[in-house]
C-alpha cells in the first residue's frame, strides 16, 4: 500500500506498507487499521467509511467505481492511499 | 506569569504569549496546518496546563489534541478520541466545543460536537465518551442543522454544582440537566423562533452562543439567531436585553469572568446582512447585565469594516482588569487589557478566526 505524504507520519515515516490481507480492500485497510490505528482514522472514518475526500486506487482503479471497500484485491495488487483535490 | 492567547483559525492554530501584562505578543503557527481548528481549551486545573484542540481536516477527518507544554508538541492518541459508537449510525464531523469541568472535576472535560451531541472525557480529554442520555432524548430527530452544520457548541458546567450542566445548540436550543447529565430538559422559555411557524416553541430555537455570569451562577446571558437574553433561573425561563443594542443578531457573548453583570457582545446587522452594525468594528458591553450597552471602539479600526466575529471567536481572561479578545472573519485579533475600554492589534493577515481563549499560564 502506497501512502502519500501527509499520511506517512502515521506509518512510522514509511511511503509503503506491505499488506498480507488480501480479497477485499476492506480486508486490507482492516489490516492496517490493526498494526497502524491512527494512520486507519485519517482514511476511514468510525463508521469504516472512506473519509469523503481520500481517495483510493486499487491497481491504479479508483475504487469508488470499482465496489469501494468491497473491491477485489489480488496478490501483488497495489494500493494508493491519495487526498482528493479539496480544501480552501 | 505569562498570558497564553490560543487562536483557533481555518487553517491552523496560532498561540501568542505575552510575558508583560498583556502589552506584547509573540506568536507561533499555525499549529496543525491546513485543519480547521473550532475549538480550544486552555485546561488550567492541572499542575501543568493542558492545551486541547479540537481539529478537523478536510482531507483526513476530525480529532482532537493535546498538549502539556503549551503547545510546543502536541500529543493524540492512537484511538480517535472522540468517536460515535457503531450502534449510532453517523461519524463525527467537528469537535465544535472543548470545556473543562469545574474543579472539583480535574478529569473531566466536555465536548460538543457536529453531529449534535456531547461527549464526555474523564482523562482530562485523551477520550471522550458519547453522553448517551442526550443522543437518545426524544427531540433529537427534530433537531435541525443551520448553515454551520448541526452542532453542540455549548457547554457550560455550574462552578458550584456538578450535577448542574447546560448545553446550547443549533438548532434545538437550550438543553439542562439537573443530574450530571442523566437526563435533558429543554429551557428556551422566552426564546423567540421567527423562522419556525410557532414561534414560542419548547424547542428548535437558533442560539448561537451563551455566557455564564461569574458572581452570580444562576444568570445566563444568551446571544441568538436574532435575540439577546438573559435569564436569571439556570435557563429554564430567558427575557430580552437587546434593548441599547444596535442589533440583535450576531454570535458570540462573552460573560467577565470575576466580575458579575459584565458581558460582552459583537452585533451584526441581521440575518440577511451579516455585517457589523454601521459597517463600524465596535464590541459591545454592558456593566448590568445587560440593562445598558455601551459601544466599545478605542483602538479598533475606524473605517469601513465588514468582518464578522464568529460565536466563538470571542473570549476573556481571568486577569485584573478583565482581558477581552476576539478575532474577525479577516483575519485580525484584537486585544483589550481594561475590559475593553482600548484595543490594540495582537496580529494580523491571518486565517478566518473561529475561537480564541485566553488564561494566565
Amino acid at each position: 500500500m502506497l501512502l502519500p505524504g501527509p499520511l506517512r507520519g502515521e506509518a512510522g515515516g514509511a511511503s509503503r506498507l506491505s499488506v498480507t490481507a488480501a480479497g477485499t480492500l476492506r480486508a486490507v485497510l482492516d489490516e492496517v487499521a490493526a498494526q497502524h490505528p491512527r494512520l486507519s482514522r485519517r482514511i476511514r472514518d468510525e463508521r469504516g467509511e472512506l473519509r469523503r475526500y481520500v481517495n483510493v486506487f486499487v491497481d491504479g482503479e479508483d475504487c469508488r467505481h470499482s465496489g469501494g471497500l468491497a473491491t477485489p484485491v489480488g496478490d501483488d495488487a497495489e494500493v494508493q492511499v491519495l487526498p482528493s483535490v479539496a480544501g480552501g | 506569569m505569562a498570558t497564553l492567547l490560543a487562536i483557533g483559525t481555518a487553517k491552523g492554530l496560532f498561540l501568542a504569549t505575552s510575558g508583560d501584562d498583556r502589552r506584547s505578543w509573540e506568536i507561533t503557527g499555525p499549529h496543525f496546518p491546513m485543519t480547521g481548528v473550532y475549538a480550544v481549551a486552555v485546561d488550567t486545573r492541572r499542575p501543568t496546563p493542558r492545551l486541547l484542540a479540537g481539529v478537523t481536516s478536510s482531507h483526513f477527518g476530525p480529532s482532537v489534541a493535546t498538549s502539556d507544554d503549551l503547545g510546543a508538541s502536541w500529543d493524540e492518541p492512537d484511538h480517535a478520541p472522540v468517536a460515535f459508537p457503531d450502534d449510532t449510525g453517523v461519524s463525527l464531523g467537528r469537535v465544535w466545543q472543548l470545556m473543562p469541568a469545574g474543579p472539583d472535576q480535574p478529569d473531566v472535560v466536555w465536548a460538543g460536537t457536529e453531529p449534535s451531541a456531547l461527549f464526555r472525557s474523564t482523562d482530562g480529554g485523551r477520550s471522550f465518551e458519547l453522553v448517551r442520555s442526550l443522543w437518545d432524548h426524544p427531540h433529537r430527530p427534530q433537531w435541525e442543522g443551520g448553515f454551520g452544520g448541526q452542532a453542540v457548541h455549548t457547554v457550560l458546567p455550574h462552578p458550584r454544582d456538578p450535577a448542574r450542566l447546560l448545553v446550547a445548540m443549533s438548532t434545538g436550543g437550550v438543553y439542562r440537566s439537573e443530574d450530571a447529565g442523566a437526563s435533558w430538559a429543554p429551557g428556551n422559555t422566552g426564546i423567540r423562533a421567527y423562522f419556525m411557524p410557532d414561534e414560542w416553541p419548547e424547542f428548535g430555537q437558533c442560539v448561537h452562543k451563551v455566557a455564564r455570569d461569574a458572581g452570580n451562577p444562576e444568570r445566563l446571558y444568551a446571544q441568538n439567531h436574532h435575540g439577546v437574553y438573559r435569564s436569571d433561573d439556570d435557563g429554564r425561563t430567558w427575557s430580552s436585553i437587546a434593548d441599547g443594542l444596535p442589533s440583535d443578531f450576531g454570535f458570540p457573548m462573552v460573560a467577565h469572568p470575576g466580575r458579575s453583570g459584565m458581558v460582552w457582545t459583537f452585533p451584526l446587522v441581521a440575518d440577511g446582512e451579516r455585517f457589523p452594525t454601521d459597517h463600524r468594528c465596535r464590541v459591545f458591553r454592558s456593566a448590568d447585565a445587560g440593562g445598558k450597552w455601551e459601544p466599545l471602539s478605542v483602538g479598533l479600526p475606524e473605517g469601513p469594516f465588514y468582518p464578522a466575529v464568529l460565536r466563538d471567536a470571542m473570549c476573556a481572561d481571568e486577569a485584573t482588569p478583565g482581558g477581552v479578545y476576539f478575532g474577525t472573519r479577516s483575519g485580525e485579533v484584537y486585544a483589550s487589557r481594561d475590559e475593553g475600554d482600548s484595543w490594540s492589534l495582537v496580529a494580523a493577515h491571518l486565517p478566518d478566526v473561529l475561537c480564541v481563549r485566553a488564561a494566565a499560564v
